[in-house]
């Protein structure tokens, strides 16, 4: 057998872990309103599918966008030959534009510090490859997203040291927490290079009040190590109180900008995962160079920045599409949060992203991730929903799930609803009223839908789209 | 001042070498026919711009190609979303094909076993990362393309061992070159895990023959390493002998396919660089598993997956394309080689590629590689174009110069020789005819020669995109 290498043979790809058994149940038979009506219902998946008949739009009416139209064909062999790694002007330029716009225009964005990646996974590794050796690391706040330990660590030798954070204040990422994480790295003689956040969070939906932010940016400066953003999430901010970027509390605490690199992507925000449009902003001018030369290796294709640079340099697009998506986001949101504290489920309060944090710690038939595990496959199995346990995302405490809830059209959310609901009845958790013809189908059912598609008419305002679709194991989850 | 990392602070990237000496001059004064008639031609980049009235008139009759037409626009939500690693079935299947047809239809490529990556650069990169460990090499014959000391190493911590190949039997791969670099990274106590293979080769622009194709193959399965075979150049073979590539010997020959790997492009084959178009074909399950894993960071974008598939998968279209392709190289080759061999200058003999083999040996003033660095200069000073060194190449003799003809149109290839016969007549190297020296004339009598060999189609006013590249993902 001819050797490969250790990365090859090794499982840092993170794949092994049980966690892919809901991806498998899902690919086995997944959920169709007509063809498999008993599949399983994709909740695992943080895509944002709520804005694409406004997109949609928007491309019909813009032709020029495209490289293959009549009226784009001219850009059609510029474009194609176009593999410049400082990218296209305009696309960096709207890009820029774009990144400022999400942040209500309170801060700027240098075109010129735009740098691409291929996807949000191609900027992480990059970052990592940019700012630490083999065997140093970065601290994350836990839960952090689990494509992180693939991401910053596979390929680049970097490890990762957990800041944990606990659901008695909210999972808030704490001064005595960092510290103690730092700490905990000194004693193992690990160098730490960086601090990561994500913000808004993912898994958690809740993004960093200022005064967390401005105490995150004084122990990063105080330690001398490097603040990584990751702000993909921005535009997903459906709710009060309003988005605070990084960018933004480097304009008002004394801070050594080498220190400040952001990670974006359009893959959530706007819904485009599968076109890789990752972007690492640096405010340290010799990463920038570095981090260009770099994405090399997975440049933005120039189809898609001609694309992107059209529609980003848009104002009135996207003033509205923002709007729009806020709009699409709370409402959903609203409507599943409130079916399901009607039913005697909780989640973490929360104002951003594309899921909810949802708290099942009560359900659990005692406090261990084995419990879990458990409570886990029975969602996949009798539920029929892909959600991901907490513990995939390094929660600190068993119970918690991450429930994905803009992936799916009106009519699927109801049947998940509906699924939960039979689910807390049949387990005697739910608050619902013991009368007999509830816990008959039909009549569920018919009552279900009755009442719940008038609450949902009372949130939702746009007509279903009904698209059954099959991910397999994603570039992200 | 705060630490970053060694990969960061290093000069892996390989910017920094007096190679981009020439990239800055074309920079700072870029040709264009109007505006800057005297400005530096880029002969330095090995783009195929000869076949894009070809593509866009598909393009235009097939707007279901594109997601934002109204015929494709149906697909454009899922396609938006579509971010799994395995790539489009559709998309696979096309590239399986199409890089069966390149090979004459001699060879069937399997669709599950092609893996997408960022470009031929990130193909690279990531077949390094999934066959080497840090401090382990490879085995490359020069000369060889400058980018392999980035992709190959440079986050990788991967080494490169230079098998030296020689002008004397014009640069062939021997048996002997092959076990000399081998034993000298034993000597230095360097694994060798593998041989990569450019082929057809740049930059020579020529192809193996089947003879040393299977004496490759028979030294790989001896000293159990890797091949590695970049055959991203595969179409742009425009003469007799046909392109063998390593999928066709290892069906011929014993070989142990778990050694066995392709890095494959669309950058050349169809001029499409920016699309990013990277491909990786194993035969080694293990190794497509894991690459498949990785692609991750490096996906081509769903928006182009599709336009790719549905081009390539029009057989008519791929046909044509391949023989109008071929046929639009063989013609400038011819010319430009005609022409270069009129006013005394040689070149390897080649029959693929975007470029040819330039052969100044005579013009230098030593044998050295200063003196080819001095005569670079001159060129890119006095003459005006920006080709390419030999030593970037890693070129065991000093005097050889890469020069690219397939990335302008047929105004500017006359601009270029013009220069050079008139620096050719003023250093009196050529067997110039004394009334061929008078621009006018010398300018009729090229022109005359250009219509044996052009056709109509090639007269295209529109000057090569004054774009200024700075230092592109790949030369």
């Amino acid at each position: 057998m001819a050797a490969i290498s250790k990365i090859a043979t090794g499982n840092g790809h993170g794949e092994n872990s049980a966690y892919f058994d809901g991806w498998k149940a899902y690919e086995i038979n997944p959920f169709h309103p007509t063809d498999r009506p008993d599949g399983v219902i994709q909740m695992g998946l943080a895509e944002n599918q709520l804005c694409f008949d406004f997109i949609e739009k928007w491309l019909m009416e813009h032709p020029e966008a495209s490289i293959c139209t009549a009226e784009g064909v001219s850009k059609f062999k510029e474009t194609a030959l176009f593999q410049d790694y400082h990218g296209i002007p305009e696309f960096r330029q709207a890009v820029a534009k774009f990144m400022g716009k999400v942040r209500g225009d309170r801060v700027k964005f240098d075109p010129d510090r735009i740098v691409m990646s291929g996807g949000a996974t191609g900027a992480h590794e990059m970052v990592a490859f940019c700012l630490a050796d083999p065997g140093e690391a970065f601290l994350v706040p836990t839960p952090y997203y689990p494509g992180f330990d693939r991401d910053l660590r596979w390929r680049t030798g970097v490890e990762l040291v957990p800041v944990v954070c606990d659901s008695a204040n909210d999972f808030k990422i704490t001064i005595d927490s960092l510290q103690s994480a730092y700490h905990k790295a000194q004693e193992a003689n690990i160098k730490i290079k960086g601090l990561l956040i994500t913000n808004p969070s993912n898994p958690l939906g809740t993004f960093m009040d200022k005064d967390t932010l401005k105490n995150i940016i004084n122990f990063v400066n105080e330690k001398n190590i490097h603040l990584i953003g990751d702000e993909i999430y921005a535009a997903t901010v459906f709710m009060e109180p309003e988005f605070v970027s990084i960018s933004e509390v480097i304009e008002e605490v004394e801070c050594n900008r080498d220190l400040i690199h952001i990670v974006y992507s359009l893959s959530k925000d706007m819904g485009f995962p599968g076109f890789r449009v990752g972007i690492v902003y640096s405010y340290n001018d010799t990463v920038t160079s570095c981090a260009r030369k770099m994405s090399s290796f997975g440049l933005v294709s120039s189809q898609t920045q001609h694309l992107i640079a059209t529609m980003l340099s848009n104002d009135e697009f996207i003033d509205n599409f923002v709007a729009e998506s806020r709009e699409r986001l709370f409402k959903r949101h609203k409507y599943f949060t409130w079916t399901l504290s009607q039913i005697g489920i909780c989640s973490l309060k929360s104002n951003a992203g594309l899921f909810i944090w949802m708290d099942l710690r009560k359900l659990l038939k005692e406090k261990t991730f084995e419990a879990e595990m458990d409570l886990w496959r029975v969602i996949i199995d009798e539920v029929k929903l892909n959600v991901s346990p907490g513990s995939s995302f390094h929660c600190h405490e068993p119970g918690w799930f991450r429930v994905c809830f803009a992936n799916m059209d009106n009519y699927t959310m109801e049947i998940a609803l509906s699924r939960i609901r039979n689910f807390m009845v049949k387990n005697n958790e739910t608050m619902v009223p013991p009368r007999n013809k509830l816990l008959r189908r039909t009549s569920l059912k018919l009552s279900l839908s009755r009442s719940l598609s008038r609450k949902m008419d009372d949130f939702i305002m746009s007509p279903s789209i009904m698209s059954p679709q099959s991910p397999l194991v994603q570039a992200r989850t």
